[in-house]
């Protein structure tokens, strides 16, 4: 989760000091979703991202030097600069990409657990969208097939509380989009999507049960898009109070003073906002936020050292 | 030999394609114990199994999207669409991932997409559309269209073979009319070739899918006037044969394009273009193009072919830029 935190704030900066160019959808706030599911998935499953997928491709194993020599445009990046953010797949980490049609990839993602069906493969296949593009026809359709065909998908839906500047309750007639399941006909749960273990465990289960050929499910990750949307974005839409009080309940912390409790350092106290990675920690938590700040260190110099080639810019439209 | 349908020579190559493939499934609409809207699929479901020939609802983003999923993870999906009107819903999912998937991604995406596009059934604006132009020249993506039902199966089995999304076109129109079938099973045929269907020296017809069957039949009429023309299947229009269509051009120096769909930014514009900046210099006339008008499709009979071009128009048209000095 620090990885990615940290891997987005650099990005943010890279952004504002314009060592990057184009555009980025920074997840911060919500490491404990992306983390979570990895954590429960087997290295054969299959996962789809979004717009906003640096962290679900992080947590899921990709480089982060590739991953940032791809904002940076250079050709080690995962799409040889030519995708950019939303546009970065791995299927040898079994990532089928970020995305930037809201909505869209769900499809692919059941179309991958089709595949899966039909081969007879072991796999379960995790589909990221947002509380936005779930108001999306295609996810509608998409459910409503996988539901018929139990298609061995797991639906996860970050309700962060904005798409971009429209808020839950102003897009979501439910209220929460765990609702819809009961008309696609299949189990939807909305649980607190900041709580790394709760996301790991119910997706373990959620998991299991797709491997069991019992079909698809829905799960809201309840959340909070600490980011604006994109950079650039002056967030006027909702209150600096709110989100003051949002970074009180931002999963990093959450889940660093639960290991601080566990080791019951002396020293250590409750929550500890984190941001910036600055705080005082426990030993084991100081290691790895070094650890970190080494791996970002070397995904800028890899990056940075790395050259943009135009030489085959009319090259590979097609196989 | 016989002379089958190219229903029937659609049904044997997927027959064929199912049969010796085990990767290649079919999804669409009522295609499998109603086997298809125009009965292509018939039969199918009973020797390959509800799995591989899938009916699904009405949700073309969604299963289009999916058999994208599909071919990328390895399967042979082949979609279809019942009427070309509707691959509009499917548009975002064919834009914004298939054509994307090699270029950005760097995955091959081998998705087929077959469906029945035409006019002439009085059935209306909206099940009538020849639509090719909203895929032709989006990067990434092919289309093919056969003219007869042995191209029609070759061109199937061609796109099967590339590792590329391809959409097949076929044509309402040319579904009951039968044709020879050939002594050798029939070969599959690559996007990127047009063929020249009849040769000629005095104009070049140039056409694609039902239109390529009526030049032939208007160039038989032009035949006994001793006009001779030349007529060029288009085949494939993404990516075009631009060489053949070229040569043709600087051969008779008369060039006439056809093409069912509206006048205004269609194929036609594309090849028309090309072929003058190829062969300009050869050009007895401008390319001129014969289309339907800028008209929805009506759908009483009289209204439908009083828009449509017909044998006697290409005739007529061909006729006029052959006598251009």
């Amino acid at each position: 989760m620090l990885l990615i935190r940290r891997f987005e704030e650099t990005v943010e900066k890279l952004f504002s000091e314009g060592r990057i160019v184009g555009t980025a959808h920074t997840c911060i706030g919500q490491e404990a979703i992306a983390v979570g599911v990895a954590s429960a998935l087997l290295p054969q499953d299959a996962i789809t991202s979004t717009h906003r997928g640096h962290g679900h491709f992080l947590a899921r194993g990709a480089d982060p030097r590739r991953l940032l020599a791809e904002l940076f445009g250079r050709k080690s990046g995962y799409s040889r600069g030519r995708g950019g953010s939303q546009m970065m797949m791995a299927p040898e980490i079994c990532f089928y990409g970020t995305n930037g049609i809201t909505g869209a990839s769900v499809a692919f993602a059941a179309g991958l657990a089709l595949n899966a069906k039909l081969t007879g493969k072991d796999r379960v296949v995790a589909a990221f969208f947002g509380d936005g593009a779930s108001n999306q026809g295609i996810i509608h359709e998409t459910l409503n097939l996988a539901a018929l065909w139990k298609l061995p998908l797991i639906a996860i839906c970050e309700t962060n509380g904005y798409a971009m500047s429209t808020p839950t309750e102003t897009g979501v007639s439910t209220g929460s989009v765990a609702k819809r399941a009961e008309g696609y006909g299949i189990p939807g749960l909305s649980i607190e999507g900041n709580d790394f273990e709760l996301v790991r465990d119910t997706v373990s289960s959620l998991a299991a049960r797709a491997r069991n050929g019992e079909g698809p499910a829905l799960l809201e990750c309840l959340t909070y898009r600490l980011s604006g949307h994109s950079r650039g974005d002056q967030r006027v839409y909702r209150s600096r109070d709110e989100e003051r009080e949002a970074w009180t309940r931002e999963p990093i912390a959450r889940l660093a003073a639960k290991i601080e409790e566990s080791i019951k350092n002396p020293g250590g106290t409750g929550s500890l906002p984190v941001q910036n990675g600055q705080s005082a920690r426990s030993p084991i938590l100081e290691e790895i936020a070094r650890a970190v700040e080494e791996e970002i260190a070397s995904a800028i110099a890899f990056a940075e050292a790395d050259t943009v080639s135009a030489d085959d810019v009319l090259e590979g439209v097609y196989a | 030999m016989s002379a089958i349908t190219t229903v029937q020579f659609i049904r044997n190559a997927l027959d064929r394609a199912l049969d010796e493939d085990p990767r290649v499934f079919i999804m669409g609409e009522d295609i499998a114990a109603y086997g298809g809207s125009f009965g292509v699929t018939r039969g199918l479901v009973d020797k390959y199994g509800p799995e591989r020939i899938r009916n699904t609802p009405i949700s073309e983003p969604a299963f289009t999207g999916m058999a994208i999923g599909a071919a990328v993870a390895g399967s042979r999906p082949i979609v279809e669409i019942m009427f070309m009107d509707f691959a509009t819903l499917c548009v975002d999912q064919l834009v914004n991932m298939a054509a994307k998937l090699h270029y950005v991604y760097g995955q091959s995406c081998p998705l087929v997409l077959r469906t029945a596009m035409g006019a002439g059934r009085s059935y209306g604006a909206t099940h009538s559309q020849c639509l090719e132009r909203l895929f032709t020249g989006i990067p990434g993506l092919k289309v093919v269209a056969g003219s007869d039902g042995p191209e029609c199966a070759g061109l199937l089995l061609g796109a099967l073979a590339d590792p590329n999304p391809v959409i097949v076109l076929e044509h309402k129109l040319l579904y009951p009319v039968r044709f020879e079938e050939p002594q050798e099973p029939i070969a599959p045929i690559a996007p990127g070739t047009a063929r020249v269907t009849r040769q000629g020296t005095d104009v070049t017809i140039v056409a694609w899918s039902y239109m390529a069957h009526l030049a032939l039949q208007a160039a038989a009429c032009l035949a006994e006037e001793e006009i001779e023309a030349e007529v060029v299947d288009v085949r494939s229009l993404a990516p075009l044969d631009t060489a053949t269509l070229v040569a043709s051009a600087k051969k008779t120096g008369r060039v006439l394009v056809v093409e069912e769909g509206p006048l205004t930014g269609g194929v036609a514009a594309e090849i028309a273009t090309r072929i003058n900046e190829g062969a300009f210099g050869a050009l007895a006339a401008p390319v001129r193009r014969l289309a339907m008008p800028d008209v929805p499709v009506p759908s009483a009979r009289e209204l439908e072919r009083a828009v449509m071009p017909s044998a006697t128009s290409i005739a007529d048209a061909a006729r006029d830029l052959a006598m251009v000095v």
